[in-house]
């Protein structure tokens, strides 16, 4: 097991560019209805739910509500990319194409492949969330200089995401599996986490809940920023989604070794 | 570097229980076509995944190109081209982009790689295809494009899984004329097939595989020479057990495959003879081959 387990581990440090870059050259081909497709959701969420809503509501925790759901649609789009890409293209890359059988036929291991998927899935959530943190900024709803914090933080919540979702992908038997973890983890999360609504409208369980969710350490990073007020636990937060997307990556490596090398 | 491509020492491998490849030794030297025999289900794309890498022995040593296999597998997959049993091209992209993204799996630089692109596309006969997506390939090009693509990191050593299975009688005689092209520049080939006329066309040597053991190790003239060494007349159209019946004192051997009669007989004239004058016979004299050797070998029907 360790010996076989040592071996499926990414060589080195550039191995996973050539898997990013093959899927960076699929992309150019369908760019801009991939980035219709994944900016559409969260555009009409903030705009939608922030205007409608917003007006019924007022400020939320002394800002608009428009610019309190902002920051937490940026950190829910990113989620929503990064997993996606991962369970509805790299499960049918590693399943039905059989792409990382041919990969696994040259000098790349497992480990550069999940590796380089999962800075792909964080490529395409840094992408979408960026937008809309852009869209916020010209919008009036947060300033140009917190984008130098938010981005860093989108790009790690996209890592996270991508390595979640990589242990489902690993487990799933055939795509019908995804929308237990679409409708049964992620929708709860979107919810327990301050993305639509403060935290602390959450009963007193949930709020203790929602410390463990990592969508809603990536908000307690963004959200701030976004709103120019003082951050707390920033150590904490950047440690808690770096264990999400650090922890979930060997497990789903020795699933994938399993499912891939028997 | 020695002149062993492939030591395989001992291997065992079992899925849950079904034990699959059994104490299974064999070498495979430098510039020689190797090739695994056997029946569906005799282990031969397990053993080829075993050269790779790709699947643990339970216990046995694997060498392949002087590393161990599956410890420094990546080292030693750095000389070696793979064609796979199934085809698993990247369907998004052309011809062209399939090469150039299998490339940089290797580490080659984009410039490496276009460099050699034109000479894989006129060894696979694929230039006037070089910007069509694979999809549009019909199932030989995407077998020579499968093959132009394992050639791309100049590999010393290729793993061809059943390269021709499912491929029309032209296109199977062009992927043979390319392989034994590749034979004459110096690599080294091991296939796996069940296709009798490829193993007998292409390899210096073979092995046929039943239940992950190998039951018979030699060239194909030498094998045939040993296991038949006489010619064969093939009888179709009557009851088998009737006719076998006559014509035995006449014959070695009696195979019987399906509603064939296969009678291996150093005197076919007297086996002609006792059978003039049956209506609806066909008799078929030929010289033996290695599909004998291998009903002989494993045949389940075989009569003694």
């Amino acid at each position: 097991m360790s010996e076989g387990y040592a071996a499926a581990l990414p060589a080195n440090a550039w191995n996973w560019v050539a898997v990013w870059r093959r899927n960076y050259l699929s992309w150019k081909k369908i760019a801009l209805a991939s980035m219709l497709g994944n900016l559409a959701d969260p555009m009409i969420y903030l705009f939608g739910l922030g205007t409608g809503l917003g007006m019924m509501v007022g400020r939320v925790e002394d800002a608009s509500y428009v610019a309190f759901l902002a920051a937490g649609m940026v950190a829910t789009s990113a989620m929503t990319a990064s997993t996606f890409e991962t369970i509805y293209a790299a499960y049918p890359r590693m399943h039905h194409q059989r792409i990382w059988e041919a990969i696994l036929y040259t000098q790349l291991t497992l480990g550069d492949i999940v590796l380089g998927e999962l800075a792909w899935a964080a490529t395409k959530a840094f992408l979408a969330g960026t937008v809309i943190a852009i869209v916020a900024v010209v919008v009036g709803y947060a300033a140009w200089p917190s984008l130098l914090y938010v981005l860093p933080a989108i790009a790690l919540t996209g890592f996270a995401f991508a390595s979640l979702a990589m242990v489902v992908t690993a487990l799933a038997p055939s795509y019908h599996y995804f929308v237990f973890y679409q409708s049964l983890v992620l929708t709860p999360m979107l919810f327990l986490s301050g993305a639509v609504f403060p935290v602390t409208q959450l009963s007193a369980p949930f709020q203790q809940a929602a410390h463990f969710l990592p969508l809603a350490h990536s908000i307690d990073l963004i959200r701030p920023e976004m709103l120019d007020r003082p951050a707390g636990g920033i150590a904490l937060h950047i440690g808690a989604l770096c264990l999400y997307a650090v922890l979930p990556f060997f497990l789903s490596m020795v699933l994938l070794r399993r499912r891939l090398m028997r | 570097m020695s002149n062993v491509a492939i030591d395989l020492n001992g291997v065992t491998k079992s899925f849950g229980n079904k034990l699959v490849v059994n104490g299974l030794s064999l070498t495979v030297a430098s510039g020689e076509c190797f090739g695994l025999l056997g029946p569906n289900g005799a282990g031969k794309s397990t053993i080829a995944r075993m050269v790779l890498g790709m699947t643990q022995p339970d216990a046995g040593k694997i060498t392949v190109l002087g590393v161990p296999v599956p410890a420094q597998a990546r080292l030693a997959r750095k000389g070696i081209g793979v064609v796979p049993q199934f085809d698993n091209l990247d369907l998004e992209f052309t011809v062209r982009e399939n090469l150039l993204v299998f490339g940089r799996y290797f580490g080659m630089s984009t410039r490496a790689i276009k460099a050699v692109i034109p000479s894989l596309l006129e060894f696979a006969r694929l230039e006037s295809k070089a910007d069509a997506r694979v999809g549009e390939l019909s199932g030989g090009m995407k077998r020579r494009l499968t093959l132009a693509r394992a050639l791309i990191n100049d590999p010393q050593l290729l793993v061809m899984d059943e390269p021709t299975t499912g491929l029309d009688p032209h296109a199977r005689h062009l992927i043979w004329e390319r392989l034994r092209f590749l034979l004459a520049r110096g690599k080294t080939i091991i296939l796996t097939t069940h296709f009798m006329e490829e193993a007998e066309r292409l390899c210096d040597r073979l092995c046929v595989l039943e239940h992950g053991r190998n039951i018979a190790e030699g060239s194909p003239h030498a094998l045939i020479e040993e296991h038949i060494g006489c010619n064969v007349i093939e009888i179709f159209g009557g009851n088998p057990q009737e006719l076998g019946s006559l014509i035995r004192p006449y014959v070695q051997r009696i195979e019987v495959s399906g509603e064939t009669l296969f009678c291996y007989t150093p005197d076919p004239e007297q086996v002609r003879v006792q059978l003039r004058g049956r209506a609806g016979l066909r008799l078929l004299e030929r010289p033996p081959n290695l599909e004998d050797v291998f009903l002989r070998l494993t045949g389940r029907e075989m009569e003694k």
